[in-house]
């Protein structure tokens, strides 16, 4: 009798089917397949619209249990913000989502707990985020939580209401892409710079409808906060969810932690979390190489992430592009930039820092930038900020000195909360403020109406505060 | 959820690649509670100037595109922020349809979840598209989605791919949570295999 061969599975394969409710589209490889969701994470601005579709057609949450609320977008930053006034439009979605919590029975974290920051900082800090799971939040980088080995991704507020009323999905399976990252990365490069080295090397639309799992020994290497940082910038290279197998330093990180499975429960959990990495031999439909020594730190010129270079390099030059739409557009990006092609990345001054969000907020992020920031000065032009991802990081940093180091430097040291990443509130740059930033978009507008930002690592933008331009940390 | 059926109707065109969300709706604009009234505010950062008056030349501030209900744009369009308000204000200015070489994923599902069909089709014709938009409200296109065939000013025509489970809703106008609500029995059923195999994942 022979045994039918099992075919090696990716980690992703191996999620996608350990959640299949129903395959709608029985007989096609790639028919909607309806999907469980383990959890959901929602914040004030997403989710109010997926209430009020509840409320107005009568429905129940189908697990309140399932879900976690913590508000973000909208938070004031500033150093006391029992007494801050919030915006009026911002304060009624603040409001609103405490109100909707209440009514709906989900737990709710306000702003003024220390567990309150960004939800993406805050799911995994609280062991809400676990290997295995399926985990949506109506957020783009909610591919953070891929580092654990959960399948995680953005979604809009109708499948946010869709998840609230049913607990599943209607989704396609996606193709499988890996990044093998092997090596051992040179002093002062980070997550993110390899991050944003894979945006320059496949764009922004290369991830477009993959999950891309990261291999090899450099992504081994990684503490778990670096592993978030690279996922949490899937998105940006197109792919909805990133991944990286769990393993035992994620073990070590979810056990003990307020939501983790406790005692039995955690070894068992353990034992299923341990078959989840990809099997020997899994077939990947696209693969992509790259070695930690190439990857210098990173800082972008342009309006997209993929407008990437290595610190060493110089604004290029649109007349060097042969293709007329590539060529337009960075053209375009140059302009709104206010940048000259051949000018040194190194030459390029700027006003502001941010250091902070879901993709550099962590504590990892907080000693990377007191390390370069202690015993030295915030250059005179500079105003830089310091944003802590959550409450809990704020008091760990504290805890360690690092927010007097940061202080003593010149740094404002503020409180947890999106900021200006997006700029909703008053965190935002003035028009044509050119800030080194350690978020992940560097669209037009994003830091504030024709803002300007450059992206790179904790470590690079306190370079850059310190000296008031673009700055290999390697030669500070 | 409003039908879609058949649909001709002025295109606009805005041949620009990676067209984010950040820039079709801006971020001082997602402080609502509400789906509706978004329209004013589409592309605001580049239709208007900072005074408030428009910009004479943003496509959707023309004479002839003003009521433009179809987009034909560039590759990789909607990617970034997965807010669904990009959708709802292109709903809310009147974009029904909107014909791209690619489209990012998280945006794609949003258009569907609204009644707005995205349309992908190669380069190439997307640039027959585009010369055909080009010419103001004479560019009548007219997009069939029972045929999936979509029909030029001068006759040409173009057949397109899409979903058939998204066509379906679309056609229908299907809110997909009341079909999923159906399915109750069958995700209880998955539930309570999980609930054996997986206890850790619930509290009670």
């Amino acid at each position: 009798m022979t045994v039918p061969e099992q075919k090696p599975k990716t980690l992703y394969d191996k999620l996608w089917q350990s959640h299949i409710v129903e395959i709608q589209d029985a007989g096609e490889d790639d028919g909607n397949c309806l999907i469980y969701i383990d959890r959901q994470i929602i914040h004030e601005v997403t989710s109010p619209q997926a209430f009020e579709g509840l409320r107005d057609a009568g429905r129940k949450l189908a697990n309140p249990q399932a879900m976690l609320a913590v508000p973000d977008h909208n938070v004031p930053t500033g150093a006391d913000r029992a007494t801050a006034v919030n915006a009026e439009d911002s304060q009624i979605q603040l409001d609103v989502l405490a109100k909707n919590c209440q009514e709906f029975g989900v737990e709710y974290i306000p702003m003024l707990d220390d567990r309150q920051g960004i939800v993406h900082i805050v799911g995994p800090e609280q062991g809400f985020t676990q290997p295995g799971m399926t985990i949506v939040c109506g957020d783009s980088h909610t591919s953070t939580h891929g580092a654990f080995g959960a399948l995680a991704f953005g979604i809009g507020t109708s499948e946010v209401e869709h998840v609230m009323a049913t607990q599943t999905l209607i989704l396609k399976p996606q193709k499988n892409m890996r990044i093998d990252v092997d090596g051992i990365l040179g002093a002062g490069v980070t997550a993110k710079d390899i991050a944003l080295a894979v945006i320059g090397h496949i764009g922004t639309a290369g991830g477009t409808s993959y999950v891309i799992e990261f291999t090899g020994t450099a992504i081994r290497g990684l503490s778990m906060e670096g592993r978030m940082t690279l996922c949490n910038m899937s998105i940006e290279a197109g792919a909805r969810s990133g991944l990286v197998a769990p393993d035992q330093k994620t073990f070590d990180y979810v056990m003990g932690r307020a939501k983790s499975p406790k005692g039995a429960a955690f070894e068992q959990a353990v034992a299923y979390w341990k078959s989840l990495p990809s099997d020997a031999g899994a077939i990947y439909d696209k693969e992509v190489f790259l070695r930690a020594e190439d990857i210098a730190p990173q800082v972008t010129w342009g309006t997209s992430p993929e407008n990437v270079l290595p610190i060493s390099g110089i604004v290029p030059n649109p007349d060097d592009v042969e293709n007329s739409e590539r060529k337009i557009a960075m053209q375009r990006a140059l302009d709104y930039m206010g940048l000259t092609a051949g000018t040194k990345l190194q030459d390029i001054t700027i006003e502001r820092v941010f250091i902070g969000s879901c993709t550099n907020g962590r504590i990892e992020d907080i000693r990377a930038a007191a390390a370069i920031a202690r015993g030295r000065t915030v250059h005179s032009d500079v105003a830089a900020w310091v944003v802590p991802g959550s409450g809990l990081v704020k008091l760990q940093a504290e805890e360690e000195g690092l927010d007097q180091i940061l202080i003593d430097a010149g740094f404002e040291w503020r409180s947890p909360g999106c900021s200006m990443c997006l700029a909703m509130n008053a965190d935002k740059l003035g028009p044509r403020e050119r800030c080194a930033s350690t978020s992940n978009r560097n669209f037009e507008g994003r830091q504030g109406p024709k803002g300007r930002t450059h992206l790179m690592s904790p470590a690079m933008a306190a370079a850059a505060a310190i000296t008031g331009r673009l700055t290999d940390v390697r030669e500070l | 959820m409003d039908k879609f059926l058949k649909l001709s109707a002025i295109a606009a065109p805005l041949p620009m690649a990676n067209i984010d969300t950040d820039m079709i709706i801006p971020q001082q604009h997602l402080k609502t509670i509400k789906r509706t009234g978004l329209g004013q505010f589409a592309f605001s950062n580049i239709r208007y100037h900072d005074d408030g008056s428009e910009r004479a030349d943003f496509v959707l501030n023309k004479p002839a595109y003003r009521k433009a209900e179809i987009l034909v744009t560039g590759a990789n369009f909607g990617c970034g922020s997965s807010r669904e308000h990009a959708p709802w204000a292109l709903m809310d200015f009147g974009i029904k349809c909107i014909i791209a070489p690619s489209f990012a994923d998280i945006f794609y599902g949003n258009c569907f979840k609204n009644g707005i069909l995205p349309i992908i089709l190669p380069q190439e014709t997307i640039d027959l598209l585009l010369d055909d938009a080009g010419r103001g409200a004479n560019a009548i296109i007219t997009v069939d989605l029972e045929n999936q065939e979509i029909s030029g000013p001068d006759g040409g025509k173009v057949s397109f791919e899409v979903d058939p489970y998204r066509r379906h809703c679309l056609l229908n106008g299907l809110d997909d949570i009341g079909l999923t609500l159906q399915k109750k029995d069958v995700i209880q059923n998955y539930e309570a295999k999980k609930r054996l195999s997986q206890p850790w994942l619930f509290k009670d």
